[in-house]
């Protein structure tokens, strides 16, 4: 029986029209268009979609609403995570009305998640920071910009010229631009210090050093839309459901092909959830875990023996370490995990390969996050799993740019590319910027200061409070610049409030306040800059599989923000050297200005002619802006362009090239290099996206050979073995040197293929040799020059097992680490019974509403909406036992002795005796709400605690990365 | 003329909310009403699984039935639609409806809820097609401009599809089949009163 029998009087007003209508609407998709439309079909062939919208102008005979008014489409990419989704934004008369997924996009096929869906909202902004604004009287009050400018030029030029350039730190960002954030460590380079960082030192910064240190690059080997080849994958220390959402689309593509699926993390998380096999391990032990998977794989000979043999340095002597210390019940006592389950996970890795592996902050963010991420590394190369499709080490990095920002951005021990600070590094990038040596070197306190990494954005708040005996550099810091970057994403929040406090000067320069423009009581010396977001200019962005892709500019500044790269101009005229930032002498200049912007096309070839190292130099924006209209002439699986697809506005042709042309693209853009999907993968051509491990390291240690055995190379090379890295020496060596034309060997003569501008040494050696620049050697299982070159388990400095704390102790005080002394045994001395008053471990992690410090994600209210209020997760048997009911009002307190009032949430997603936080909150201060500090309008709707107010001290032993995923709390009713 | 309908996959949602900001962002939703929304059942326990819900456009919709002022109709499609200028926002839909779609706005003293407002599947009200009435009524009309749910385009994993109920059907079923996992479609028993195990079904298409 039907309940609905009666006609209903309700009709739409013009059902003749409207059915007609829609049915030209359908009738305009055929299958495979409706298929697009669904989301069905990997892939997306050629039909006619740059624009899905121009198929249904022509079916579509009434106007949308409002359609009068000009109406443009512009292409943009995500700015939350590194997955890097592409948007297609729909603006009327300078406004963005609306936002239409791109399905063409190899990437994410139209695929957004909460905040990629979300993205418009940016396009509002009313909860943005409208104008500047200068703190006077503890009121945050509107000034001009050209106030602004003034003063804090002013400010900043007393601070550099009383106690040097030192004295001022330089919060930079992930969120940057390439170019914005390139152009950010040449402005701090000019304005004479190493004091600058951002948010990959937080992020993955022990990944970069660890895993560039075993093999060559420091990034992600393969890619999102490469996990589609797997057999099996092993997510340990990353929560990809929430933090990489579309990067699942992927993986379960994979799953559902047959791929098994483990994830490894002390709490059930949603990705665990997905998988078919989830192991809890305890916090800050992947160690034991890892190394208990390679005792099962070298004890049942599972390894890859002819690959070690020929492609890895160290691993027997990795091996007798781990057989000797690793043996199943070690294991269980230090992660928790019986052996069955270490087995199964180690069987599944080995017995369906190619397998892969993929972490996060859950391996990064510890006081030995560089041996985690090698352990992580060791397995892949004992399985022979790194430099083949479905295989790698699929590293997920953070923020949009953050992997652009750690390559070519402000990095306090680098210049841009990994150059580093060394006197030819300097000559190399003063030559690249057309800015004189010398004058450089003088803006600097001295050539030893120059030549010394700056201190880390982990640790800025020492170089304010640390005795100034203490600290490597003359005067202890004296103004702080967060430049797109939040303060609540950093640890010990109680000492940070206390280092923005004793400041001259702090400068924001963000689209939003930030928790920074809240948390310090001051009552003067704060300035708030109102910067444009990346909607708001135009540039590139690198996604975490170093595709690079290209945004256009969505729409004008909103109120009165300006783009980043116009402030750093604005700002360097008024230090004096806005010429030198543009690199205007000798009657050239790099960067052109329109207005006070310097054009971001000009930045971006200024990097192409100098960042050779990591193959910058290939993605001139005519080939990335071509690629960016031709997304669907990419596969999804590949990411390979496999036909002649010719970009109208250029003439380029897109046969061959991987989308987004993943660094490395070696070589200028006229050898058309195609860029590298996966790295280190001997099986192409290195003109086809091959290669092999870099030789950085030498060609021999104590007798042993580190370059690649015999008949281990990149498919087609003229060496069939080992060789070094190319310099001019070489290829006179090998008879190659006459293959240079005359202007080549000009530019080449005494450089080497990083330094050698004309990219001669690099064309000759892939394109006539089909030879890797950088060499072909081994990867490194012992990185020697490490604190411990074989990985070693140490517990966290607050660990709650007093026991293994005595088996595996932390590493001894370190003086003068990036500028600062550092302690590691004494604090975990001082702290050996801190379990007993704080028995809980505090781990930190992310939402998928929320993005980083969270204040453009909890301004955003279709965000903020759901999740309206901060909480900790814990355990029923913890809850029962402190009489804390669900939704109830909590207090965390932590060894620091700070306090969060937060709500609980009663759940077994985390272990008996683990609690976690996420850490996207800000705006509440140890209880209590800090709306009145806010410049008016502009706090953001959901306001929290920071779980970083509570944090405690611990920093990795070769980054400065900071430990927040182990720490210890107690928690009480409030 | 095709069937509209959702299908939400549980072996593919990963609660990420894309489809609800989807939603919010298309057709401009205020703050407290929510047209689609998750459900999780053994959130943090092995056996977690999510579904996306929102009005799933029944067959015999019980909505219908019970509305005393009989504001809803049903498009040729297939989509249930209503009209808030005769809605008296009594809510009998909203404790008619098995998936809590109505929605209504807290507005006005005593507790006095506002004209109901629900999923169109994107297809907008009676008014004018792509008008600027039609928008603020009901949101915009991605229908009559060829277009799908906003909320299945940009799923983040592919979970939840919209369309033609056969067309979506013989996918699920595909995948079904590929991962020999998850044949029966959360609602479907319920919505269009058909064998949840549509994997098992001759499906045209």
């Amino acid at each position: 029986m039907l309940l609905t029998r009666k006609p209903s009087s309700a009709q739409k007003t013009t059902t003749a029209g409207f059915v007609a209508r829609t049915n030209s609407a359908l009738g305009t998709m055929d299958r495979r268009a409706f298929l697009r439309r669904s989301g069905m079909v990997a892939g997306a062939g050629a039909f006619a979609s740059q624009l899905p919208f121009s198929m249904i102008r022509k079916a579509e005979a009434a106007a949308a609403p409002g359609t009068e008014g000009k109406m443009e489409i512009k292409r943009t990419v995500c700015t939350h995570c590194s997955v890097g989704c592409a948007i297609d934004a729909v603006v009327q008369n300078g406004v963005w009305v609306r936002q239409e997924p791109v399905f063409d996009s190899p990437i994410n096929l139209g695929a957004h998640c909460s905040k990629g869906a979300a993205i418009r909202e940016h396009g509002h902004g009313e909860h943005r920071l409208k104008y500047p604004m200068k703190l006077v009287n503890g009121k945050y009050t509107r000034i001009s910009w050209e106030t602004a400018i003034n003063e804090i030029g002013d400010k900043l030029l007393k601070i550099r010229k009383e106690s040097g350039p030192d004295a001022v730190y330089w919060v930079g960002s992930s969120k940057h631009n390439n170019e914005q954030a390139y152009l950010m460590r040449k402005f701090v380079s000019l304005f004479g210090t190493n004091n600058c960082d951002h948010q990959a030192r937080i992020c993955h910064s022990t990944t970069v050093a660890g895993v560039a240190n075993t093999w060559g690059y420091g990034a992600m080997t393969n890619s999102y839309n490469d996990m589609s080849n797997t057999k099996c994958a092993m997510y340990i220390g990353s929560n990809a459901a929430e933090a990489h959402p579309v990067s699942m689309l992927h993986m379960l593509n994979a799953k559902e092909h047959g791929a098994r699926m483990i994830v490894v993390d002390p709490r059930f998380t949603r990705t665990a959830a997905k998988a078919d096999q989830y192991i809890r391990i305890r916090s800050g032990t992947d160690i034991p875990f890892l190394f208990g998977m390679l005792y099962h794989i070298f004890s049942n000979g599972w390894e890859d023996k002819k690959y070690i043999n020929d492609r890895v340095y160290g691993m027997e002597k990795v091996k007798e370490d781990i057989l000797k210390k690793w043996n199943p019940k070690a294991v269980e006592e230090a992660c928790g995990v019986p052996e069955a389950e270490v087995y199964a996970a180690a069987e599944a890795m080995a017995k369906n390969r190619p397998s892969t592996i993929v972490w996060c902050m859950g391996q990064t963010q510890h006081t030995i996050g560089n041996a985690m991420v090698r352990a992580s590394c060791i397995l892949q190369l004992a399985l022979g799993n790194v430099g083949t499709s479905g295989g790698g080490t699929n590293i997920f990095r953070g923020h949009d740019n953050v992997q652009g920002a750690t390559d070519v951005g402000p990095n306090p021990d680098s210049l841009p590319g990994y150059y580093g600070l060394a006197t030819g590094s300097w000559k190399h990038w003063a030559k690249v910027w057309n800015v004189d040596y010398d004058w450089i070197k003088a803006q600097y306190a001295s050539q030893a200061m120059m030549e010394k990494p700056g201190m880390t954005v982990s640790r800025w708040i020492d170089g304010v409070l640390e005795k100034n005996e203490l600290i490597d550099q003359e005067s202890n810091l004296k103004a702080c610049i967060y430049w797109g970057h939040a303060p609540n994403s950093q640890t010990r929040g109680l000492e940070m409030k206390t280092a923005m406090e004793k400041l001259d000067l702090m400068v924001i320069i963000d689209p939003y306040p930030t928790a920074s423009a809240a948390m310090p009581d001051r009552q003067e010396g704060v300035y708030l800059l109102p910067a444009a977001t990346q909607f708001e200019c135009a540039g590139s962005a690198t996604a975490s599989n170093r595709s690079i892709q290209w945004r256009e500019k969505v729409i004008e500044p909103l109120f009165e923000s300006k783009p980043d790269h116009t402030i750093m101009y604005l700002l360097a005229k008024k230090f004096g050297f806005g010429d030198q930032l543009l690199g205007k002498a000798n009657g050239k200049q790099n960067i052109a200005l329109k207005g006070d912007e310097p054009v971001v096309e000009d930045i971006l070839r200024e990097i192409n002619a100098g960042t050779w190292t990591i193959g910058y130099t290939g993605q001139s924006p005519e080939r990335l802006k071509a690629h960016m209209r031709h997304m669907d002439a990419f596969d999804v699986k590949t990411l390979r362009c496999t036909t002649d697809v010719v970009d109208k506005e250029t003439g380029y042709n897109m046969n061959g090239d991987y989308f987004g042309l993943p660094w490395p693209c070696y070589g200028n853009a006229a050898l058309k290099h195609p860029g590298s999907p996966n790295l280190y993968d001997t099986s192409k051509h290195v003109m086809e996206g091959g290669g092999n491990f870099r030789a950085n390291f030498g060609v021999e240690r104590e007798g042993v050979n580190l370059l690649a055995e015999d008949g281990s190379h990149s498919k087609g090379a003229d060496i069939t073995t080992g060789y070094p890295e190319f310099d001019h020496v070489l290829m006179k060596k090998l008879g190659w040197w006459s293959e240079l034309t005359e202007a080549e060997q000009k530019a080449a003569e005494g450089k080497n293929w990083k330094t050698d501008l004309s990219g001669g040494i690099i064309r000759v050696a892939m394109k006539n040799h089909g030879c890797h620049p950088f060499g072909n050697a081994k990867a490194r299982a012992i990185v020697w020059n490490f604190p411990d070159g074989i990985p070693q388990h140490r517990e966290p400095i607050y660990s709650p097992r007093p026991d293994l704390v005595a088996k595996y102790p932390t590493h001894a005080d370190k003086n003068a680490f990036w500028r600062l002394p550092t302690l590691y045994k004494t604090v975990q001395d001082k702290n050996k019974d801190v379990s007993k008053e704080y028995p809980l471990v505090l781990t930190s992690g992310r939402l998928v509403e929320y993005e980083g410090g969270g204040e453009e994600t909890r301004s955003n209210p279709w965000l903020a909406e759901l999740q309206q209020e901060n909480f900790v997760e814990i355990n029923p048997k913890d809850a029962e036992a402190r009489g804390i009911k669900n939704a109830t009002f909590v207090w965390v307190t932590t060894p620091t002795k700070a306090k969060l009032k937060v709500k609980a949430l009663v759940t077994e997603r985390v272990a008996s005796g683990t609690t976690f936080i996420p850490f996207h909150f800000s705006g509440w201060w140890q209880g209590k709400d800090l709306l009145d500090k806010y410049p008016e309008g502009a706090a953001p709707i959901v306001r929290g605690e920071a779980v970083n107010t509570a944090t405690t001290y611990g920093y990795d032993s070769v980054t400065m990365m900071q430990e927040t995923k182990t720490t210890l709390c107690q928690v009480a009713a409030a | 003329m095709a069937r509209m309908k959702f299908i939400c996959d549980a072996e593919r949602c990963i609660e990420c909310n894309g489809c609800v900001t989807a939603c919010k962002n298309e057709h401009e939703v205020p703050w407290g009403v929510n047209r689609r929304r998750l459900v999780t059942v053994n959130d943090g326990k092995p056996g977690e699984r999510s579904i996306s819900v929102a009005c799933m456009h029944c067959n015999d919709a019980p909505c219908m039935a019970v509305c005393p002022v009989d504001c809803f109709y049903k498009t040729e499609e297939g989509v249930v639609l209503h009209d808030k200028d005769l809605c008296i926002g009594c809510g009998y839909c909203f404790y008619a409806c098995p998936f809590g779609a109505p929605q209504f706005p807290q507005a006005g003293a005593f507790g006095l809820r506002g004209k109901m407002d629900k999923c169109t599947f994107c297809a907008g009200g009676p008014e004018e097609n792509s008008t600027e009435a039609e928008f603020k009524k009901y949101g915009r009309n991605r229908l009559a401009e060829g277009k799908l749910p906003a909320c299945a385009e940009m799923c983040s994993t592919k979970a939840l599809l919209a369309g033609d109920g056969n067309v979506i059907a013989s996918i699920y079923k595909q995948r079904a089949k590929t991962r020999k996992k998850g044949p029966e479609v959360w609602g479907w028993a319920m919505a269009y009163k058909e064998d949840a195990n549509i994997a098992a079904q001759e499906v045209k298409s």
